[in-house]
């Protein structure tokens, strides 16, 4: 008997986190990891009707993006023209996340430690953040955390390049020596 | 003539964008030139490298709030469907 629903609309919130955790130590690139978790939302939705209820939402949505990878492998080795992947699973896109859900293990194995690990990295990260001037910290995220390009945080701040350097020297110095003494 | 020896406030500004990728060739040439005999700036250099790869893990395991967002529209339009 079904024990488990599916509901859509709360995957991004849910598990994308999860899924995202998942791709980027089997990957290492954050581009593909996107795109891999996009394809694996698409797939899903498109085959909800053959989620049984059987196992957890997401360990369907793991055993769908496995096969993405491994999908995503296949194409790298093809281009490169060596590829040698035997699979014996049902190829036809209509029955995806049909035979998953039987024969998928949740990834437990892989993540738990990490994940503990990162949390507290995470928090580390941000109390220090939370230690530095208004300014130096909105300018560091920009730049580390949300990928920004010079140019662009110079445009928005209204600040020079140099003005930037300077910034960004003073808040990796700072955090630098905050991680060391609540870090490590 | 190329100027080889960085002075260690400039040795600092190149570590600086070399952690985000941002420092030509050269440049990296003379950083690590630099290091060989500047134990300042070496302390300096393995200190932000090691902040580098801090964020980076920390980074590496979230999807920004943007993709969260746009995943979030594209499941929302694939249901409209």
């Amino acid at each position: 008997m079904p024990t488990h629903v599916i509901n859509p609309k709360s995957w991004v919130d849910r598990y994308s986190d999860y899924l995202y955790n998942y791709t980027i130590t089997r990957v290492s690139n954050h581009e593909i990891a996107q795109d891999l978790i996009s394809e694996t939302f698409l797939a899903g939705l498109k085959s909800m009707k053959n989620f049984k209820g059987e196992a957890s939402e997401r360990t369907w949505l793991i055993s769908i993006l496995k096969r993405k990878i491994i999908d995503h492998y296949r194409k790298i080795n093809s281009n490169k023209g060596k590829a040698e992947v035997r699979m014996n699973y049902n190829n036809e896109d209509d029955a995806e996340g049909d035979w998953m859900e039987e024969r998928v293990a949740d990834p437990f194995d892989k993540t738990a430690e990490d994940t503990i690990e990162n949390s507290e990295l995470g928090n580390a990260i941000q109390n220090c953040l939370k230690k530095l001037p208004e300014k130096q910290a909105t300018i560091f995220e920009m730049k580390t955390i949300l990928d920004y390009d010079t140019e662009t945080i110079c445009n928005e701040l209204n600040i020079t390049a140099s003005n930037l350097w300077v910034i960004i020297h003073r808040a990796r110095t700072a955090m630098a020596s905050c991680l060391e003494k609540n870090w490590l | 003539m190329i100027k080889l020896f960085l002075p260690c406030e400039e040795a600092n500004h190149v570590c600086n964008k070399g952690q985000y990728k941002e420092a030509s060739f050269l440049e990296l040439i003379k950083l690590k030139i630099h290091l060989l005999y500047c134990n300042a700036c070496k302390k300096h250099s393995a200190r932000n490298t090691k902040l580098t790869e801090f964020m980076n893990k920390e980074n590496s395991f979230k999807l920004t709030d943007a993709a969260k967002k746009a995943l979030k529209t594209q499941i929302e339009k694939q249901l409209e469907q």
